[in-house]
């Protein structure tokens, strides 16, 4: 879902990339206050695993690709601030080093993958968990959180396309949509099974963000 | 650095490096919605700055599925590296 440069118009790509670098300064000032020893070599693992697995697309449809986009994961595991960083920097260098998501679009990109999916996927997480406490309710939660965070992601980025006047919101807002809600299974199954994963093999890593983490 | 994270790292590399070449070339949503809707010329111009590694493949390489191996384990192992740096910096500098 990385923007390139002209799809948006200047209105919208400077406004956004005023937005992402406030959200970004203030996730920078939070992790200076909040990161904990633990926390370092964990986000530098999962930066690594992102930026791999979103090379990794795999076929939806004829003709369609989606792949992992971690913002959920990375929510969950370290709490929505630290996520927002860590999914900036993989947005950064993809930028810079890949041309993949443009330069001028990258405050777009930010808002889109490092704000709203770990915002939307720590939220609904949480929110699930409360609710639904038992390892079931743990399965269920990951998956909602990162299928959600992916389609609310979809749906800001055509907002976008939209308010850019690129095309107009009736068209796009399905198709992004629809397209999303079906990547969006293959990010909840990938989150669900990799927060598993790790609960298996190393459970006090799940204790890290803020309020008790992916508990 | 501990054991997970170097298992991690390997691990987050095998994906990068390995597995990588075999991901599916096909219009990812946005393109595809684009390219449907008429809209997907508009990001192809000149980009404003010409990124040394476009498109994931790796520059003079021939095959291409080592192209993007050669990008996707240069592409892990820079990620790791300046988030690592980036952390250990900013918890450094509290207060």
């Amino acid at each position: 879902m990385h923007i390139p440069d002209g799809f948006l118009d200047a209105k919208t790509f400077v406004a956004l990339d005023v937005v992402g670098a406030g959200f970004v300064a203030v996730a920078a000032a939070r992790a200076r206050r909040a990161l904990s020893e633990r926390a370092v070599p964990l986000m530098a693992v999962l930066a690594a695993f992102i930026f791999a697995s979103q090379m990794l697309n795999f076929p939806v449809a004829g003709g369609t690709s989606g792949h992992f986009a971690g913002g959920a994961l990375a929510a969950i595991i370290l709490g929505p601030w630290a996520a927002t960083l860590v999914m900036t920097l993989v947005l950064v260098i993809q930028a810079l080093v890949f041309g993949d998501g443009g330069v001028l679009a990258l405050g777009a990109n930010v808002f889109n993958m490092a704000v709203v999916t770990p915002f939307v996927g720590y939220g609904l997480y949480r929110l699930i968990r409360r609710l639904w406490r038992n390892e079931a309710g743990r399965f269920v939660a990951s998956f909602a959180a990162a299928w959600l965070a992916v389609v609310a992601a979809a749906s800001t980025c055509a907002v976008e396309l939209a308010i850019s006047g690129t095309i107009p919101l009736a068209v796009v807002l399905p198709a992004m949509t629809v397209v999303h809600a079906v990547i969006g299974v293959g990010e909840g199954l990938i989150t669900a099974l990799a927060l598993g994963a790790l609960r298996a093999t190393r459970p006090d890593l799940l204790e890290l963000a803020p309020g008790g983490g992916a508990r | 650095m501990k054991k997970f994270t170097w298992v991690a790292l390997a691990a987050a590399l095998f994906l990068g490096v390995i597995v990588s070449p075999f991901a599916s070339s096909w219009l990812d949503g946005l393109e595809r919605v684009a390219q449907a809707k008429g809209f997907l010329g508009r990001g192809e111009g000149e980009p404003l700055v010409s990124s040394p590694v476009p498109d994931y493949a790796f520059p003079g390489v021939r095959g291409e599925r080592l192209a993007t191996a050669l990008a996707g384990g240069l592409g892990t192992a820079l990620t790791f590296a300046v988030a690592f740096a980036l952390a250990a910096t900013l918890r450094k500098r509290r207060n």
